[in-house]
């Protein structure tokens, strides 16, 4: 039987907030915290409990370990056919415990996997699904969810509510809420269910795991873009451009002068002759921003410029300036990013 | 084997711009294109086509006018198109979409595989796909960056943001397909000239009388999410000097303003 | 009056301008550069059906016609001149097969014309023969014996004539005879006594190469005749009327680009504290760039119409090749003007397309004999 929506429910009859956990491999996944974090927010307000459900197998200790985040319950449903991920069985689990426990909303991280998951749990037990959110708030006057997200490229931000269906439920997308503090004594309890699930549950077979070496230049997909100029003045200068983007989870990119230069290879090279980006962080060091090369970069959101010249054209057209030695700049920009590691 | 790809006629988003006064889109002059990840969908059905002589079906919900977007994978080499257009549709939200497109995938029938862009530039959901998957009770393989047939059964290769899952799946089954998929064919001039030919009226249009659905399931009415407000994000241009008394000092205060925009 | 494409021509036109964004915007600086054919971009041309564009679909054309091809060229025309040119020049020889070939000549020939695997070149001009084409020297001597015609002579200009695989050779069959002695004669590529000369060096269009043709003794069997003997003349003027809404399109597709890229810069680029797209000085400049190119588009399109309906066109086919040609420099000029400094330099297509707008005045019939064409035509 097909799930419905739009089914006489008493909403009273839903509580609490769950964080619906990732784990690769039986590490979780940094989005868990990050949603653990959210989800203490909500459960604040609505002055109800935060439960972070697990699946996996073999992965106790890890459980465990959520419960130094603040959490009111961590729910680790075991088993062997959870070891690895498949749609079918995660969805099954998950669903059954929706269904039994009634939760009020259910945070699902917007990964690859979470949004393979989401969606499928959402239509499994009847109610809606606002996907990739960058922002989740309680209604202060009926206590209903308000999930924000971009729509159109990033164009329009709409706030999304599910009335009349629960649970309420969000992918949110990783990397933008605060992460929960770890905090030394363990609160709240840890459940271990024992699912209904059987090998014939799962129609698929995860037959390997490829997990690639070389990384490829994505300058267009990029979030976060370091791009060099000529005030590197040599090569190894796109070393310490490369363990910034690093760092960051960016790509390299170049103005054309050092192209030229032979410092680095031409799929680097952003601008009129090169590549067209638009990250949501463009970082531009010892780049004069020369109209060749603000062509390919100027709709970054927010532009950011590094140079010894406070007269270089780039300062007109970033969000932040400094004004100053790369050389100096840049390893404490990385220094800052490894502390907070 | 019957493929049926599921295509959205979608507003080229690098284009579109927003009423500022009114918080509303301005749609007039904005190019309507096939969602790019369904072009990806559209070509890995012809490849199949090609291998092994599969008759590839598109099928569609919107307006009259996303017709065009159906002809332009007619062009590409699809071999017959359905579009779902009733105002009973209209305002539907993810939910409501994938029950009236499923319950048009059960009137089509027979299927073996059906193929869906990840998601969509206009509103990047990526829902639709796993609904109607859960809808019609199949098993679904996301983010599908390579396809190959292995006898009866389907190997994809999945991507994820760690490492990549070969996975195997019977079908019938339900694909998304990502940019990583494939390069998507140009349509040829000689099927352009035959299957925009005025004459030839080759799509077939299904309103909510075609199709077995619940009307409390459809349209905006029987959408379970609906849109609260919306409202254009602002962006403050700064073009800010970061001051200090050192290079040290303005990358921290730098640092810190980057991770207060949540940039980092 | 309707002055309406179809969708079948929206879609054509919206095809070939993302084929020429992906395939060939990416080559086209490298195109200049290295002069070199790019035989991958005349491929895919070919899979995709633009080289075939005006040959049925029986002979493995694609079908469409001449408003097919203009949109098409023009595409390939904004990125980059050289490919549009190929492709143009490629079109006259099927087109010319199409309708003068016997039944066998086209099922050998245009199947591989049409899918990209062999280009086709068309060779009419001598040194002594350009603008005055009637004083062509080359002979092609039926040899009764042996049933071949003998080439000799020179043909120079010849865009392609090194890379292509099938030439149309336009030789006098009877020297005696003038211009009603002129024939078209196929000639293969590796023919015995058959060689490409000289390869020019030239100021635009470098990916289209420009060569001299030698032939000495060339022998090919009388079967590849086109046409009838001393019907060369007609064949190559009635090539001439098509292939000048061919080079029109070139033109307009480089007038088009330049426009784009001076809106963009005047947008992108701060003077004096305000984009440059602020100054009435460059306005005006802009206005008169459109007025222009809005002009030659329609006389483009309605001398296509006129010749896809069956009607005289070669008066408009002039007019729209003259015009188009004078605005393309015209355009290309002020583009490069408004580019300021950055315009002369390699990093701007504009000074590229101010080179290759050049050529459209010059071939397939100079500015100058377009004007012979037209006024006689209206004094007649």
């Amino acid at each position: 039987m097909r799930a419905k929506v739009n089914q006489t429910i008493n909403l009273n009859d839903y509580n609490n907030v769950w964080v619906i956990a990732e784990q690769n491999n039986g590490k979780i996944a940094p989005v868990t915290i990050e949603l653990i974090g959210e989800g203490r927010k909500l459960a604040n307000v609505l002055s109800k409990e935060l439960m972070v459900i697990v699946a996996g197998y073999n992965m106790k200790e890890e459980v465990e370990n959520l419960l130094h985040y603040n959490v009111d319950k961590a729910v680790y449903i075991e088993s062997a056919l959870l070891k690895d991920f498949s749609t079918d069985g995660y969805v099954k689990v998950f669903a059954d415990l929706i269904l039994e426990r009634k939760p009020e909303i259910v945070l699902v991280g917007a990964s690859s996997i979470g949004r393979d998951i989401g969606p499928r749990l959402a239509a499994r037990v009847g109610t809606g699904l606002t996907a990739d959110c960058t922002k989740l708030e309680i209604d202060e006057n009926d206590h209903k969810l308000l999930s924000t997200r971009p729509a159109f490229g990033g164009n329009l931000m709409a706030t999304i509510v599910c009335p009349k269906n629960r649970p309420q439920m969000s992918t949110v997308r990783p990397g933008v809420m605060e992460k929960a503090q770890y905090t030394d004594q363990p609160t709240g309890e840890l459940e271990i269910v024992k699912p209904d699930l059987k090998q014939e549950d799962i129609r698929t077979t995860l037959e390997k795991i490829i997990v690639e070496d070389g990384k490829k230049v994505n300058l267009v997909d990029a979030k976060i873009v370091v791009s060099g100029g000529r005030g590197l003045k040599t090569a190894e200068g796109f070393s310490m451009i490369q363990e910034l983007a690093d760092c960051l989870g960016g790509e390299v990119g170049s103005s054309r002068a050092c192209v030229d230069a032979g410092w680095i290879d031409a799929s680097h090279q952003i601008g009129q002759t090169g590549t067209t980006v638009r990250p949501d962080l463009y970082i531009a060091c010892g780049i004069s921003g020369a109209i060749q090369h603000l062509a390919g970069m100027s709709e970054s959101k927010y532009i950011v410029a590094i140079n010894k010249d406070p007269k270089a054209p780039i300062f007109d057209i970033c969000d932040y300036g400094i004004v100053g030695d790369l050389n100096k700049v840049i390893p404490s920009m990385i220094e800052y990013l490894q502390g907070k590691k | 084997m019957n493929i049926i790809v599921c295509v959205k006629q979608v507003p080229n988003t690098n284009e579109v711009k927003i009423n500022k006064e009114t918080g509303t889109l301005i749609r007039e002059g904005v190019e309507s294109i096939i969602n790019p990840d369904d072009k990806n969908a559209i070509e890995a059905a012809l490849v199949l086509k090609e291998q092994v002589g599969a008759k590839v079906t598109l099928l569609s919900m919107g307006p009259p006018q996303a017709k065009a977007a159906l002809k332009e994978g007619l062009a590409m080499g699809a071999d017959e198109a359905y579009l779902l257009s009733d105002r009973a549709f209209g305002g539907s939200d993810t939910w409501a979409t994938a029950t009236i497109i499923a319950a048009a995938i059960e009137k089509i029938g027979n299927y073996d595989v059906i193929f869906c862009g990840r998601q969509a530039i206009d509103g990047d959901t990526a829902q639709v796909g796993p609904e109607v998957a859960e809808f019609l009770g199949i098993p679904q393989v996301t983010y599908a960056k390579d396809v190959k047939l292995d006898g009866e059964d389907i190997l994809v290769t999945r991507y994820t943001e760690n490492a990549d899952f070969l996975i195997r799946v019977k079908t019938p089954c339900l694909l998304t397909a990502i940019k990583e998929l494939n390069d998507p064919r140009f349509p040829t001039v000689a099927k352009i000239i035959e299957v925009y030919d005025e004459q030839k009226d080759n799509i077939q249009v299904l309103t909510f009388a075609d199709i077995d659905v619940d009307p409390t399931q459809i349209g905006l009415k029987g959408s379970p999410t609906n849109v609260f407000r919306s409202f254009v994000p602002v962006k403050e241009k700064h073009s800010e000097f970061i001051e200090g008394s050192n290079e040290n000092e303005k990358a921290k205060v730098l640092m810190e303003k980057l991770a207060a925009l949540k940039l980092i | 009056m309707d002055f309406k494409f179809t969708d079948g021509q929206l879609m054509l036109q919206k095809t070939a301008a993302e084929f020429a964004e992906k395939y060939i915007e990416p080559r086209a600086e490298e195109i200049d550069r290295t002069g070199e054919f790019p035989k991958d971009i005349f491929t895919e041309m070919g899979k995709v059906g633009f080289s075939g564009i005006g040959t049925p679909v029986e002979y493995g054309g694609s079908g469409g016609n001449d408003i097919d091809k203009v949109l098409v060229v023009t595409e390939i025309a904004k990125k980059d001149a050289s490919c549009a040119a190929i492709l143009s020049i490629h079109t006259i020889f099927a087109s010319v097969l199409n309708k003068f070939g016997t039944e066998e000549q086209k099922k050998k020939y245009l199947p591989e014309t049409t899918n990209g695997g062999a280009l086709g070149a068309f060779a009419l001009t001598e040194p002594n023969a350009g603008s005055d084409a009637g004083s062509a020297k080359t002979t092609a001597i039926l040899d009764e014996e042996t049933g071949e015609y003998v080439l000799n002579g020179t043909k120079c200009f010849i865009s392609g004539g090194g890379q292509a695989k099938n030439l149309l050779i336009f030789a006098l069959t009877d020297p005696s005879k003038g211009t009603k002695g002129l024939s078209c004669i196929l000639v293969e590529k590796g023919t015995p006594g058959f060689s490409v000369g000289k390869i020019e060096e030239k100021m635009g269009i470098h990916g289209s190469e420009t060569v001299e043709l030698i032939f000495d003794n060339c022998r090919v069997p009388k079967e590849n005749l086109v046409g009838k003997e001393g019907q060369g003349f007609k064949i190559a003027m009635t090539a001439l009327d098509g292939a000048r809404i061919g080079v029109a399109a070139q033109a307009l597709g480089i007038a088009e680009r330049a426009l784009e890229e001076s809106v963009k810069y005047m947008k992108e680029r701060v003077q004096f504290g305000k984009p440059i797209a602020a100054l009435q000085g460059l306005q005006w400049y802009i206005a008169d760039m459109a007025t222009k190119i809005e002009c030659a588009k329609w006389m483009i399109y309605r001398a296509a119409w006129l010749k896809v309906s069956g009607q005289p066109y070669s008066k408009e086919a002039a007019i729209a090749k003259y015009n188009a040609s004078e605005t393309a420099t015209f355009v290309t000029n002020l583009a490069l003007q408004i580019h300021g400094g950055y315009g002369y330099m390699k990093d701007y297509p504009l000074e590229r397309m101010y080179r290759d707008a050049k050529i459209t005045e010059i071939y397939e019939g100079t500015s100058e004999i377009h004007k012979v064409v037209i006024s006689r035509s209206v004094l007649k």
